[in-house]
Formats: structure tokens, sequence, C-alpha cells
């Protein structure tokens, strides 16, 4: 309850909202607005938690798996290598479904179409831990998400989606992170919403989390009806917002409080 | 598939002060959480730490249900000579880890 009225509380400071977007030149990465002991902990790989599931993906990177008995490794060799920078153009166009697929997707359809395993459980220990392997590979490295035209038409549903009211509150994602980004609730800065450090560790969660856990929860936050993990709408919103993050740097695995 | 991360210098001069930084993975539930229908999620906790150098204990820690997901453990000690830090971790449910790192001490 007390959460609620923060949120609105928040709004009434804010009076009318109008969704103004954030110039690049403002953009913050959600690591601005930590506290320098939580900046402490991401930025050494021997205090960063989520560096525990990228030694497991890096595990499980070489691990044989499915009917093809064959490992990532196998076709994708040193992944210091090939996924350089991969993550940081995801969600990207997969050819075969015609839609954005994000990495958590992308694994699974390696999984079931090249190793013939069966594809591994949204937010499961080991499906988190290939996706923060892969993605610290890209740490440093501009995100580039959104280059190919082919996936205009599915960036603007994203952007309708962030921009459209929902809700028992009747918030949209832009009422917050557009336009009330450098305030509190709850005692917590709201932040831009730039997805920089996904899979990150969140101090709340105990755990590592996807992007789409993070939204999920957010969705509930504002009372509405979250969409199912790997939902269209939760990847064109995940596409809508690393395409907004364009050029900022990638932190993977990054640490939130 | 618990594994550590372990800081320890490579090298120091003797006499240094030098910190050594842990970080186990474990879920630490407490006990005191209970599933939907109302049963107790058992406690599944690391229960103790330990450091020893060169077969000597020189730092123990005794864990409780308060302490967060995957502890992070640090310590200073001085570097007297080289040898090998033993890391162990001991927990409910037979849970027992260990790592270990060496330091070069001129």
């Amino acid at each position: 309850m007390r959460f609620s009225g923060a949120i609105a509380a928040a709004l009434l400071a804010a009076g009318v909202v109008g969704a103004a977007e954030i110039p690049q030149a403002e953009r913050r990465s959600g690591y601005d607005f930590m506290k320098p002991d939580t900046k402490a902990m991401q930025d050494e790989d021997t205090a960063n938690p989520g560096m525990l599931w990228v030694l497991d993906g890096e595990a499980l990177w070489k691990r044989k798996a499915g009917g093809a008995d064959k490992a990532c490794a196998d076709c994708h060799d040193d992944a210091r290598t090939s996924m350089k920078g991969v993550a940081a153009r995801y969600p990207a166009f997969d050819k075969t479904t015609g839609r954005p697929l994000d990495l958590e997707q992308r694994i699974n359809s390696c999984r079931t179409n090249q190793q013939q395993a069966t594809p591994l459980p949204f937010e499961s220990r080991e499906l988190l831990a290939l996706t923060a392997f892969i993605a610290r590979q890209s740490q440093g490295a501009p995100i580039e998400t959104g280059a190919d035209p082919q996936l205009a038409p599915f960036i603007a549903k994203g952007r309708e989606l962030y921009m459209q009211r929902q809700g028992q509150l009747n918030l949209a994602c832009a009422n917050c992170h557009d336009d009330n980004w450098d305030k509190k609730l709850a005692g917590a800065a709201i932040t831009q919403a730039h997805p920089t450090g996904y899979p990150l560790y969140r101090l709340e969660w105990q755990s590592l989390g996807s992007l789409q856990r993070r939204l999920r929860a957010c969705i509930s936050g504002i009372r509405a009806q979250a969409y199912d993990h790997g939902a269209p709408e939760l990847v064109e919103l995940e596409l809508y917002l690393m395409s907004r993050a364009r050029r900022m740097v990638m932190e993977a695995p990054g640490v939130r409080p | 598939m618990a594994s550590a991360l372990i800081n320890v210098p490579a090298k120091a001069k003797r006499g240094d002060i030098i910190e050594i930084k842990t970080l186990m993975s474990h879920i630490m539930e407490t006990g005191y959480r209970h599933t939907a229908s109302g049963e107790i999620v058992p406690r599944n906790i690391i229960t103790s730490f330990t450091c020893r150098f060169n077969g000597n204990e020189i730092f123990r820690t005794d864990l409780f249900p308060a302490i967060s997901a995957n502890p992070f453990i640090t310590f200073f000690t001085t570097a007297t000579e080289s040898g090998k830090f033993e890391f162990e971790w001991i927990g409910d449910r037979g849970f027992s880890e260990t790592a270990s790192a060496s330091i070069s001490v001129e």
C-alpha cells in the first residue's frame, strides 16, 4: 500500500504528465544513480556476484548437450572472440520466424535446432548463466541494437507499449522513466530504464535476473497484467529499450540495488 | 554448479597488510520463509567459513540466516611468507566447497 501511495505522490508532484523523450546527451545508465559501494561491487570481477553465473556459463558453453551431442563451443569456438559484441546487437531480427529474438530466445533456438536439446526454462540458472557469459563478452562495447531496418516495425510497437498507459495505476513506462527519472520512488532512484547491464544481479532479488524479469516486475508494480516470459510484447519492449540506449556502454553482468 | 571467486594478491612484500576477498555461490535460504501452501522452506545456509595459510587456520567465521545469498567475505592479514591460502565453506545439507590461491612474498 505504501508503495502505491508513493507512486501516486510522485505523480501528483509531477503534475500533468507529458511524455518527453530524454535527449541523447542526457542519457544516464542506472549505474550512475548507485551509491559508491554498489558501484564498487559491479566494477570488481571478484566482488560482482554476476560473475558466478558467468563462470557457470563458461562451463556450460563447453558442455555437450542434446541429440546432436554438440557443445556451443563446437560451432562457435572461443566465445571471447566469436561472441564479442553479439549481446550489444540483441534483440535481433530472426529470419526463420520473421520476428525479433532476444538473447535468451536465441540461445534456446540454437539448443532446439542445432543441439537438438530441450529449451532451457526462462530464468533458470542455466539459461541465465549462458546469457551472462555471452553478454559478458560485450562488456564495454557500445549498444548497436536496432541497426537492422527489418526491426523498425517492431521497435515502433515496443515504443507504443512504452508510451501506453496501463494497469490500475494507469501509468505508462514513460511516465516514470522519461518524465520523472531524476526523482525517487519509495526512496529508490527511478532511473531512465536503459538496459545496459542485463542479465544483472539485483541485491533485492539476491540473484541474477533477465530484462524480462525486470519488465514483468515493473508491469506488476503499475498493477497491470504482466506478459508471460517470451511474449512478443516483452521482446518488442526489450528491443525498443535497447535501441533507445544505442551507443551507451554494455555493463553486463551489472549490479543494481 | 557451486563456484567461488577468490581475490588474493599474487605478490606482496614481507610485512604488507593484504586484503583477501572471497565470494561463494549459495542461495542462503533462511528457513523462515513459507511456500504459497504454508509449508516452511527448509533452512539451507552456509554455516562456517575457514581460511588456512600453509596449513594454519588464520580466519574463521560462523554464518547465520540473516546473511544474504552469495556471501562476500573479506578480511585482512599480514604477508609473512610465500605459500597457499586454502578456503573452506561448510553448510546445511552436506554443503562443502573448497578453493585455494597462492601468494609469493618477497
